[in-house]
């Protein structure tokens, strides 16, 4: 089956599952941003989306499964790629040809990864213990509270911080390039382009403002 | 121009290479790449040792025979020129040049600078061409209208001359823009879509056989390309790949 070990298959199922995640934030940016406009909606949202069927019991392990193949395939990628050139260069100047961001993906990516640990550790894990092993009555109104808690300490949320400006750089070259790896390449590519790098800058930014405006606003 | 040149020099492709130091003076401007080369070996020859191994054959850019990693990025410094074509006025009075040779694992180092590039030759043989009756009723190519906008993208793709830097300035060592130009000189051709399903299953497996990386879209291979070889050829490609795998 060539079409699910070729590179090229390789390239589109990490275009795939990327664009997948990039949708996938978007949809945690606006529901997180609710918190800083109205505390109300976000606890209403957060209640809808830890107790709705569908969200919690199909699109959650869709979304697990998405993040746990985009690190396994970059991972494994990344050994074949390594592979590919067994003895190094003396001198490279890899600088002249290509951006940081798009040599860099698998440093980028870890420090996402070593993020989602630390988010899960904070909320999911958190979220599930309340939920399903200590069944605490339904209160739909403690996740402000709970946000709040967890942005209180300022070496948190300048991990918080950091890791949204790696997310930047690994969203500025894999968002557009997700399209490329499919065969988008054509007249509109420019306009979608430019509409990646501003996702790219936008999202992650915003999830920063998010994240010192509940410091602050303790 | 005094000049210090860092070369890598290896017997064979089994004995362990280095970077060796050469001195050399009296280097023009004018003078292109190899023959600075040329100069350093016949320095060499006259004191009684072994030349520095490089390939070349035209000396015109069009040929794909010369290489070289020069000072980090395949061909040198300057853009959409070969080694050959590359001028020493690139470079500095007292300025150190590294040179090495282009490294892959499916380009294997035969001796000093000269690598085994054959890997390409199996990935044309595999599909890169159109099957033509030959028998003396070959109709004329030009009998069949072709689109201007196509014949040009596949004259440009056309133009690729198989060098190999597009694997060199890869950090993944990735093969993916030279078979795509390959594959693209004849998918927009209406000669070259009788066997399009084919031919881009087959030369893409043979890509991968030969142990090149994959593609991240890094855009280096493109910048680095003598003949300027668009990335969007491999758009192409991957779009040829992913109809032919559908089709079975």
């Amino acid at each position: 089956m060539a079409i699910l070990t070729s590179s090229i298959a390789r390239k589109v199922a990490m275009a795939l599952s990327g664009l997948f995640l990039v949708i996938f934030l978007a949809q945690h940016f606006i529901i997180n941003f609710t918190s800083v406009l109205d505390p109300e909606t976000f606890n209403s949202l957060s209640h809808f989306m830890g107790h709705n069927f569908v969200v919690q019991f199909i699109a959650q392990p869709i979304l697990i499964i998405g993040v746990i193949f985009h690190f396994v395939m970059g991972i494994i990628l990344e050994i074949r790629n390594r592979s590919a050139r067994q003895i190094s260069y003396k001198s490279y100047k890899g600088n002249k040809n290509s951006s940081w961001a798009s040599r860099n993906m698998i440093i980028s990516g870890a420090v996402i990864l070593a993020f989602l640990g630390l988010h899960f550790y904070d909320f999911w894990f958190p979220e599930i213990v309340h939920k399903y092993v200590e069944s605490h009555p339904v209160d739909e109104t403690r996740y402000y509270t709970e946000l709040l808690q967890k942005f209180e300490s300022p070496v948190r949320t300048g991990l918080y911080s950091l890791s949204f400006v790696l997310l930047a750089l690994h969203l500025w070259h894999g968002f557009s390039s997700s399209f490329q790896s499919m065969g988008w390449n054509n007249k509109y590519s420019k306009a979608l382009q430019g509409f990646t790098k501003f996702y790219a800058i936008f999202i992650p930014l915003g999830f920063i403002f998010i994240a010192i405006y509940l410091h602050l606003n303790q | 121009m005094k000049l210090t040149l860092k070369i890598w020099r290896q017997k064979n492709s089994k004995a362990k290479g280095e970077l060796k130091t050469y001195p050399i003076d009296g280097i023009e401007g004018d003078m292109s790449f190899l023959e600075m080369l040329d100069v350093l070996n016949e320095e060499l020859i006259n004191k009684g040792e072994e030349p520095v191994v490089f390939d070349h054959d035209c000396r015109e850019g069009i040929c794909g025979a010369c290489s070289l990693q020069i000072n980090g990025e395949p061909h040198g410094p300057d853009r959409l020129v070969t080694t050959c074509q590359l001028h020493m006025r690139m470079f500095n009075d007292g300025d150190t040049i590294v040179i090495e040779p282009f490294r892959a694992k499916a380009f294997p180092v035969i001796k000093d600078l000269v690598v085994d590039r054959t890997s390409f030759e199996r990935i044309q043989q595999a599909g890169g061409y159109v099957s033509v009756n030959t028998s003396g009723n070959t109709i004329d190519a030009n009998a069949i209208p072709v689109n201007k906008q196509d014949a040009d993208d596949s004259f440009n793709a056309a133009t690729c001359i198989g060098c190999g830097a597009c694997v060199a300035a890869c950090k993944n060592a990735s093969a993916m823009l030279f078979t795509a130009a390959k594959v693209s000189q004849f998918a927009l051709l209406p000669q070259g879509k009788v066997e399009a399903t084919e031919r881009v299953l087959n030369m893409v497996a043979q890509m991968d056989k030969e142990g090149f990386g994959n593609c991240t879209n890094t855009g280096a291979c493109e910048i680095e390309c003598p003949k300027g070889i668009s990335l969007e050829n491999i758009a192409r490609m991957n779009r040829e790949y992913l109809s032919a795998s559908l089709k079975g």
